[in-house]
């Protein structure tokens, strides 16, 4: 199975805009007033958690798709796995580049905040999860197993947040999904538009890496299952031998 | 579907009681965690006391994950996983029932737990329709989310060490809300702990409704 002529396309596309994300955040433009070029960070932080919510996002539906019998096949616990996978990698991302950027701005590297919080609970839970996908069994037990956890995960997420959310507030909020200021953006125009590029970028990363992970998944189903028979064949066949069978 | 509920948590609970392990060992253990508490954190500034509500709730979760993996260890062995799949029991029954018998060990742990907070940490009660209140629907809560995952991480070789990866931050809200809530009863401002109650409602509500629903598939594939 090589990578087909799509994949690679998306490859390219994530590539180049990701090179062009880079020149707009590191050259063109503007320091901020109070952050400086602190700013920079953001336009990679913002797009990263954006894409941590889309692959958690994947990784529900397609749990839930596996645990639907009609729609019940063993590529959504795939999909599941491989989109969490990344989702788990980009939340690392997110926590450390935030770090980063907390230490210039706020002078700390760590606050209770509430999003933090968020973030690290997200961070640990589909940990777990992952943990949960690497122990072995049967195939399809394993999957329904992965699938529940992954919901269960899930539905603790918006309890996870109310409840860090009322204990402590210092995020700043939420400046590009709400809906007067996605109207009427109050940020630079430039900064504005590279944030939204970095969003763009990203998730065509995610995608390619998305589509390739998948890919990896189901040729390590694959093995799994050749192996598996060609040690049953070549039992036999040693059997077959010994009893002088034909 | 009720009775069915009340006959798995008699027999668990009966299985306590007879056996012993809970009041032998995970009771203990509560006493022992309250102590450890105490060495790490010096009793004579009153970081103790003022602690004390999450202290609490902290012992109350590594209780809890005692509990829940006795509960699904009691069902590992001579085929019990089989028996039940094949004793004709509702698996909503089920999960209520063994949700139930945890969530009545738990209710005792707390006592033992409260009691040793009041002697040990020298903290006195107050407010205590929200601390009943807050105990009754945090113990749901743990209870049902913890059966869950118990559920799931039964039959596994890595299920001791993995349950309290998988469960301890799904719980998280609880002792946020837990601890917040105990904090505002004892502090005399009960005002500010009815919305943390209200959270831990919701929170016991979404995870027995996700129990109910979820038992029947988790129940029917670890064999």
């Amino acid at each position: 199975m090589r990578s087909g002529i799509g994949t690679r396309i998306l490859g390219t596309a994530a590539v180049a805009s990701l090179a062009l994300l880079a020149v707009m955040a590191l050259v063109i433009t503007p320091q901020d007033v109070n952050q400086l070029d602190a700013v920079r960070f953001l336009y990679i932080h913002v797009p990263l958690a954006t894409l941590m919510y889309v692959a958690f996002g994947v990784t529900a539906i397609a749990s839930a798709l596996y645990l639907w019998p009609r729609y019940r096949a063993r590529k959504w616990d795939l999909l599941a796995g491989s989109s969490a996978e990344i989702g788990v990698v980009v939340t690392g991302l997110v926590l450390v580049t935030g770090s980063i950027w907390g230490r210039t701005t706020w002078g700390v590297y760590w606050t209770w905040d509430a999003r933090l919080t968020t973030t690290a609970v997200l961070f640990v839970l589909f940990l777990g999860y992952l943990a949960l996908r690497r122990v072995g069994g049967d195939v399809d037990a394993r999957a329904k197993r992965n699938a529940i956890a992954a919901l269960a995960a899930t539905i603790d997420l918006p309890i996870v947040h109310k409840s860090v959310e009322w204990w402590r507030t210092l995020h700043q909020k939420s400046s590009i999904l709400d809906e007067e200021t996605f109207l009427h953006p109050h940020i630079h125009g430039s900064m504005y538009w590279t944030v939204m590029l970095g969003i763009g970028a990203f998730l065509l990363l995610f995608s390619w890496l998305l589509v390739n992970r998948y890919r990896l998944a189901k040729l390590e189903d694959r093995v799994e299952d050749e192996g598996l028979e060609r040690a049953i064949a070549e039992r036999r066949a040693e059997a077959d031998a010994m009893t002088g069978a034909p | 579907m009720l009775r069915d509920a009340a006959v798995m948590a008699g027999k668990d609970l009966r299985i306590e009681l007879r056996s012993r392990v809970a009041t032998n060992q995970v009771a203990p253990f509560a006493v022992l965690v309250l102590i450890l508490f105490a060495f790490a954190l010096d009793p004579d500034r009153g970081v103790l006391a003022r602690a004390a509500a999450g202290l609490f709730w902290v012992a109350v979760l590594f209780c809890a994950l005692l509990a829940i993996q006795r509960a699904f260890a009691v069902e590992a062995s001579d085929g019990a996983r089989d028996n039940l799949r094949l004793s004709g029991l509702d698996p909503a029954a089920i999960f209520l029932g063994k949700a139930g018998a945890i969530a009545g060990e738990l209710a005792l742990l707390e006592v033992i737990l409260g009691a040793g907070v009041v002697i040990l940490y020298d903290r006195s009660l107050h407010g205590p329709v929200l601390l009943v209140v807050t105990c009754v629907l945090a113990t749901i809560g743990l209870a049902a989310s913890g059966t869950v995952y118990g559920a799931l991480a039964a039959g596994l070789r890595v299920r001791e060490t993995l349950l309290p990866l998988l469960l301890l931050p799904v719980v998280a809200p609880v002792l946020l809300a837990a601890t917040r809530a105990s904090e505002a009863a004892l502090g005399g401002t009960t005002g500010d702990g009815w919305p943390w109650v209200r959270l831990l409602g919701v929170f016991a509500v979404i995870y027995v409704a996700f129990g109910v629903v979820a038992f029947a598939p988790l129940l029917e594939e670890s064999s």
